[in-house]
């Protein structure tokens, strides 16, 4: 009996039985499956599609990327570059091809993330957004830290624990995103969008912990750079490592090798805030007493002064008095007296210098070295008391 | 003032006092304005409470904190 389909023209196959028939050989003969080859005649299709083929020196495959699956891959590789590709094996039946559909890509060593990260960095570089004068200086005493991480993620405990042992007066605001995977940058650009709209938080710190490259790459994200770099909040970068550099890390305010080190970066420890009032305080002090110390020894320093100038003040006077008392006693009378020579007085002292002073019968006093002596007017004469007929 | 601004004036005063050329009257002036802040600072050091909170944006986009575990 001929009656097996293909034996005969009348059980020929339709074409496109006979492709799908191969199709389903195919895709049931060979799971998914790695092939590594050099890529040629890479086309990106405008409906987002890249189509390549993968070669080497005996043969050659068609290769497709579905639009879906270039969102997984961090760039489009060059011509010529070798790689690995991870895919399914079919036929196109419309076009009778063998195709690979790609669903994973990878070059070899750093490759295709690198070439995607050199090629962001140097858009935003030539953009300015990671010129290191943009950086924002961040608080010392923020009042209120906010953490874009995954809620339940260890960076967020890692993140808590250094800032409470630090200084449990700082309070957290923690907003939760998706750290990894294809919803990732659009979470995180939600996460800040969140942050700046709500503006509450002194700074803010973005990240995760470790992972791997693909778990770390929404933070090569060009909208989550951009978000970042639009914060009104200093944000500081904290993804995996100390030997992850990420795009985020260079748009950031401060990058942090780890979310712990974000942490210390973030907020002061309390004790040293304390310690650092308490020596202002005695600083304030210090400068006060000093002050008051200065002031009492420019009193004193015055008085001193004033009272050396008072002495000598007054041994200068006294030195004068002296001098004046030298020159009284030459005029006093008591030295005249001395010598022989005798005052007149009235009765109130006045002195009787002439003769009409002297009243004919009226007393008067005579002053002489060693007292005095009662005596009243006989006669007044105009001829001189010297006279030696009187002596 | 903020807790940085007075800690930066704090340390103006500190400096100021310093000076020898400052009227005496000025200097008590300022060690009193100093002990006011001091003690302005010392006060915001022990008040904050330092909670875990969870921002939660509404549908209107009013935003609220929510206690943590």
């Amino acid at each position: 009996m001929f009656d097996a389909p293909g034996s005969s023209p009348d059980q020929a196959f339709g074409v496109g039985e006979l492709t799908t028939l191969v199709k389903q050989a195919l895709e049931g003969g060979f799971p998914p499956l790695w092939v590594k080859g050099e890529v040629s005649g890479f086309k990106r299709h405008t409906n987002g599609h890249w189509y390549f083929s993968l070669k080497d020196a005996s043969g050659q495959l068609p290769c497709v990327v579905w639009a879906r699956d270039t969102r997984r891959i961090p760039a489009p590789p060059d011509e010529g570059m070798a790689v690995f590709a991870r895919g399914q094996l079919t036929v196109y039946p419309a076009q009778g091809k063998l195709q690979f559909m790609v669903d994973a890509l990878e070059a070899e060593g750093e490759g295709l993330w690198k070439k995607a990260f050199d090629a962001l960095k140097a858009k935003l570089d030539a953009e300015g957004l990671t010129d290191p004068a943009r950086k924002r200086r961040l608080p010392c005493f923020p009042r209120t830290v906010a953490v874009i991480t995954s809620l339940d993620g260890a960076a967020r405990r890692d993140i808590e624990a250094v800032i409470r042992r630090r200084h449990p007066g700082v309070h957290l605001v923690l907003i939760g995103a998706v750290v990894q995977g294809e919803g990732a940058p659009a979470s995180l650009v939600a996460a800040l969008d969140r942050l700046a709209r709500w503006g509450g938080a002194d700074v803010a710190i973005i990240g995760r912990g470790g992972g791997s490259r693909e778990d770390l790459w929404c933070f090569n994200d060009e909208s989550v750079a951009r978000a970042i770099a639009a914060s009104p909040v200093p944000v500081i970068s904290a993804v995996g490592h100390e030997i992850d550099v990420t795009i985020a890390d260079l748009v950031a305010d401060l990058r942090a090798a780890t979310p712990s080190v974000a942490a210390e970066h973030a907020v002061p420890i309390l004790a040293e805030v304390q310690e650092h009032l308490r020596r202002l305080g005695g600083r304030l002090a210090d400068a006060l007493e000093d002050r008051v110390v200065a002031e009492r020894r420019s009193l004193t320093t015055q008085l001193e002064r004033f009272t050396l100038r008072a002495t000598r003040m007054v041994e200068r006077r006294r030195a004068r008095v002296q001098q004046v008392a030298g020159r009284l006693e030459a005029l006093s009378p008591v030295a005249t007296l001395s010598r022989g020579f005798t005052v007149a007085r009235d009765a109130e002292g006045r002195t009787l210098a002439t003769r009409s002073a002297f009243a004919v019968g009226a007393t008067f006093d005579l002053l002489v070295q060693d007292g005095r002596v009662r005596a009243r007017t006989e006669s007044v004469h105009a001829d001189a008391p010297h006279l030696p007929s009187r002596a | 003032m903020s807790f940085e601004q007075t800690l930066a004036r704090l340390e103006q005063i500190a400096s100021s006092l310093d000076r020898d050329d400052l009227p005496l009257e000025e200097a008590l002036r300022l060690f009193e304005e100093g002990v006011a802040k001091l003690r302005e600072a010392n006060t915001a050091l022990g008040e904050a409470e330092g909670k875990v909170q969870r921002l939660i944006e509404g549908a209107s986009g009013v935003f609220a904190l929510e206690e943590e575990a």
